[in-house]
This record gives C-alpha cells, sequence and structure tokens, in this order.
C-alpha cells in the first residue's frame, strides 16, 4: 500500500505527504503524482487512527455508545452526542425539554466557533504564519474553560445524552458566555487585520483548489465546503432540530468556490454563532434539563436516521435496531470522509505548495474520517 | 414531490419496485441487478433529479446483506431510501461511482468491511484497512479476532 518515493512509467515524480506531516493535522498518508510541479493525483491512504467505532458500538448499550462518538470528531464533540442523542430520541419518540433544547444549541455553538478558530489558526500555521495560532488559541481556551466548568471536560465533553443533558448548567455559565462574547467581539476585527485582508494570504487562496457547486453536491461535500460552492446544504436551517428554527441567523454562502471562499464562510460562521449565542443565551426557559427516561433504554425495531449540521459539514447517524438495547448496525455518515474525496479533484492541475492551502481549508480532521 | 408521487413516478420506471412506508423517508426495496438503470434515472430525471447521495452503507443481516442507498435532491428537498438484498457468499451490485463520486469511497469502504463487490467500480481496493486485509470483512457478524476484539 504505501509507494517509496520514486518515478511512475512516464517519467512523474511519486512523493508522500504524511502519515506524520504538520500540515495533516493527524495521521493523513497523501500519495501525490507529480509532473514538474504540477500535481497529476492525489491518492489518499486512510486508516491510520481507524478504530471500528461503528463495530465497537454494536456491542455497548444506546447509553454507552455516545461517549465512544466523542472521539470521532473531537474538535466537535458536542454535535457528535448531539447527533446521536436526536437518533436515539427519534426511536424512543421521546420530547425533550425546552430548557435541555436551548443548552443544546448553545453548546453546539460555541463548540462551532471553538473549532473554527482551531482551523483558523492551524491554516494560517500551514501557509506559514505562527502568530494567528496563538492569537486563536487565546479564545479557544476561554470557550473550554466553559465547558471545563459545566461538563467536566475540555474536549471530549460526553455531556449531551439522549432525554437531554448530563446535568445542570454551571451557576457562573451565563455570565462566562456574555464575558466571552464582549472578548470575542473585541478581538474579532484581528483576525481580519491581520489574515482576511493579508494580500499575501489571498494571493495565496484566491483562485486554489476550486470546486465547482455540481461537484460539490456529486463528492458530497457538506459544511462550509460546499457552501463556499454556493451549495445550499446547512442542516440548520434545510432540517431544523432543537431550537434552530427560532432563532435567527443566516446561512453563509459564498460563491467563489476556492480556498478564500471556504475560509470566508467559515470567518462568517463565526459571527453567526455569536448571534445565536447572543439570542439564546438570557433566554435559557427554565425547567427540567433531562426528560425522564428509563435506566435501560430499547429502540424498537427499525430504522432511524438523524442528521445534524457539525462545524465540518452534515454529519448522519443511521441505526439499525432489532428491538434490543444494543445498535444491530450503526454507520456514521462522516463530512471529513466526503469532503476529503473532493481533494483529489481540486488538486489536479494545481501546484504542490498549493495543496497545503486546499487541505487547509477543508478543515480536516482525521479521526472523524477514520473513525 | 411527495411519497405518493415519489411512488407513482418510481413505478412507472420500474415496476418491480416494493416501497415500505412508516420510517421517516419512503423506502424502495429492488433487485441488485435493477439498480444501476434506476440510478441513472433518478439522478437524470429532471422531475427526480437525486443528484446528493448523502449516505451508503451495507447490513448483515446473517443470511443474506443489505445494501442501503440514501438520496436527496438538492433542488426538490425530496429524500428517499434505496434497499437492495444481496447473497452473502458472493454479494455483487453495480457501482454508482460515476453517477454520484462521493460513491467511490463509500463503495471501497463498504468492500472491505464487507466484502461486497462492486462491478465496474475503476478502483476497487482497501481504503482504510492496511495490506494483509484482504477478503476478511471485519463488520461482519461472524468476524472474530480474539486479538483486538474485546467482548463486554
Amino acid at each position: 500500500m504505501v509507494e517509496e518515493i520514486g518515478t511512475t512509467t512516464e517519467g512523474d515524480l511519486i512523493i508522500n505527504v504524511g502519515p506524520q506531516h504538520p500540515a495533516t493535522h493527524g495521521v493523513l498518508h497523501l500519495v501525490i503524482t507529480l509532473n514538474g510541479e504540477t500535481i497529476k493525483k492525489v491518492e489518499p491512504h486512510l486508516g491510520f487512527i481507524h478504530r471500528s467505532i461503528e463495530k465497537m458500538c454494536e456491542s455497548l448499550t444506546y447509553r454507552q455508545f455516545i461517549y465512544v462518538t466523542s472521539r470521532m470528531d473531537y474538535l466537535s464533540a458536542h454535535i457528535n452526542n448531539h447527533a446521536c442523542a436526536l437518533c436515539v430520541e427519534k426511536g424512543l419518540q421521546i420530547e425533550i425539554p425546552a430548557r435541555a433544547q436551548a443548552i443544546r444549541v448553545l453548546m453546539d455553538e460555541l463548540t462551532r466557533i471553538a473549532s473554527h478558530e482551531l482551523w483558523w489558526g492551524a491554516m494560517a500555521m500551514d501557509l506559514g504564519a505562527f502568530t494567528p495560532f496563538f492569537h486563536a488559541f487565546r479564545e479557544r481556551e476561554t470557550i473550554n474553560d466553559i465547558m471545563e466548568e459545566t461538563c467536566g471536560a475540555r474536549l471530549t465533553m460526553n455531556y449531551i445524552v439522549p432525554g437531554g443533558v448530563m446535568q445542570e448548567l454551571h451557576p457562573d455559565f451565563q455570565k462566562r458566555v456574555k464575558e466571552f462574547i464582549v472578548l470575542y467581539k473585541r478581538k474579532i476585527h484581528e483576525y481580519d487585520e491581520m489574515v482576511t485582508g493579508n494580500i499575501i494570504f489571498q494571493n495565496r487562496m484566491k483562485n486554489v483548489g476550486y470546486l465547482s457547486a455540481e461537484d460539490a453536491v456529486s463528492y458530497g461535500c457538506t459544511g462550509p465546503t460546499a457552501r463556499g460552492s454556493g451549495v445550499s446544504c446547512d442542516i440548520r436551517k434545510l432540517y431544523p432540530y432543537e431550537v434552530y428554527d427560532k432563532v435567527e441567523f443566516d446561512e453563509i454562502l459564498e460563491t467563489a468556490g476556492d480556498s478564500f471562499a471556504r475560509y470566508m464562510v467559515r470567518i462568517r460562521e463565526m459571527q453567526q454563532s455569536i448571534r445565536i449565542i447572543e439570542q439564546l443565551i438570557d433566554n435559557i426557559p427554565d425547567g427540567d434539563f433531562q426528560a425522564k427516561t428509563k435506566a435501560v433504554l430499547k429502540l424498537p425495531k427499525g430504522e432511524f436516521y438523524s442528521r445534524v449540521e457539525t462545524a465540518r459539514g452534515e454529519l448522519g447517524v443511521y441505526i439499525v435496531s432489532e428491538g434490543g438495547t444494543t445498535p444491530y448496525r450503526i454507520k456514521f455518515r462522516s463530512p471529513g470522509f466526503s469532503n476529503l474525496s473532493a481533494l483529489d479533484h481540486m488538486a489536479r492541475g494545481g501546484k504542490l505548495g498549493d495543496l497545503i492551502a486546499m487541505m487547509g481549508t477543508l478543515d480536516l480532521v482525521i479521526p472523524d474520517i477514520d473513525r | 414531490m411527495l411519497n405518493e408521487e415519489l411512488k407513482t413516478k418510481i413505478t412507472e420506471l420500474l415496476p418491480s419496485a416494493t416501497f415500505e412506508e412508516g420510517g421517516e423517508w419512503l423506502n424502495i426495496n429492488i433487485e441488485s441487478k435493477d439498480w444501476l438503470s434506476l440510478a441513472q434515472q433518478l439522478r437524470n430525471d429532471d422531475s427526480l433529479f437525486f443528484n446528493y447521495l448523502f449516505c451508503l452503507t451495507c447490513i448483515d443481516w446473517k443470511t443474506h446483506l443489505t445494501m442501503v442507498y440514501h438520496l436527496s435532491s438538492t433542488k426538490y428537498r425530496h429524500n428517499i431510501v434505496i434497499r437492495s438484498k444481496l447473497d452473502r457468499i458472493n454479494p455483487e451490485i453495480e457501482t454508482v461511482s460515476h453517477i454520484w463520486r462521493t460513491a467511490d469511497f463509500h463503495e471501497r469502504e463498504v468492500y472491505e468491511m464487507f466484502g461486497v463487490n462492486f462491478l465496474n467500480h475503476l478502483d476497487l481496493r482497501l481504503l482504510i484497512l492496511p495490506d494483509g486485509w484482504e477478503e476478511k470483512n471485519p463488520m461482519r457478524k461472524d468476524f472474530e479476532d480474539p486479538i483486538n476484539m474485546i467482548r463486554l
């Protein structure tokens, strides 16, 4: 499976990026066929962190398997938990309390900001700038601290469970989130000054890694990757869950389809997340944080599918139940897996140096791809 | 299109298709030999326009395998689920990776995990599993690995 560095019969150079490479943000192996400096083919080799989560879940109960899913897309662990909880609730046909719904959406949006912050810092670092990384992590730390207070963990929160959320919010939660919004609004213009408006960054990202709207749909791209090509695919708008139909926010669409468009979608999406948080933070309804559920959950015989919008795109959870306490088959349709499949198409004809910019704006999280 | 209209339309395209309701979306059961022609019509018919394959997977029922395709249209926003039974000993179905290109990776995953042979797939080889895992199919129910699998 691992090709050595060498040449093909046509005289093209074969080089490897990864499995251990700073720009892959994990262990991803790309075998690249080069003609001079022009890319002829990119072939991803996956599976370096494959844990067979789908197989593992087949022997875990509906309460247990949620904890494993935090380890898939560890940058949006909340949203992964959320997708699984929604799917189980769909099977059990339970309504969750209004308070839990609001808390879930708040947590999702905080996670989305944290995830985009990390992407922004890491992407700037891929392109050779080190300072943005520190700026991004400074704000991200604040979110992680807020999460830690309420959920007890910084990355793998496991806070959203079938029926609602695990426990009551920390008493300081609202105060801390409001402080964060003030801090964030003061800092956001720094991002634009440092990176977005920088002519070097713009030249490296514009007209690089073009993906047309039709190709984006055909490759199954979702999230900011597809929205950068002008495909409306925000699950929060199209198939609203929880309180997303009651809050006001815009679906960000760019039409250029290049790396800079995908960059702009994420930058503007963070501001929309702040907008959602502002609307909800003072309006968390009173009441229970969890619906009354049985200690042992049993889903009726059948098939259930739930879709949510993670920071990277559409996450689908497909549960096939035989009526027992564990799922018979579970499939995670992860956004990164489909987004990565478009990389070869995007990169062909481009330059090797631009490949890093393309990978950066795809926002790859390898455990999410490998599962 | 509503489920009833979809039903009529798909019955026109493929009279042997059977329907199941009750789930979130319309479920359509088909024979695996009809899949390629139906897929092309679903994608190219202007009133159906299923251009987005959002999930492709396989289920091992111990007696047979079932391929499951979740399709959606970005134009009309309707969804359907296509299911096709496959023989467990020698599972074969036509590839759709030239119709929906996302199927390329998803079919390679199903190939290595379940051992389904996708006919006319241009690049059918291991994607996630390392070398030496050909013909092992770890997602099948009867797969045993005494070292790596922990039974609770």
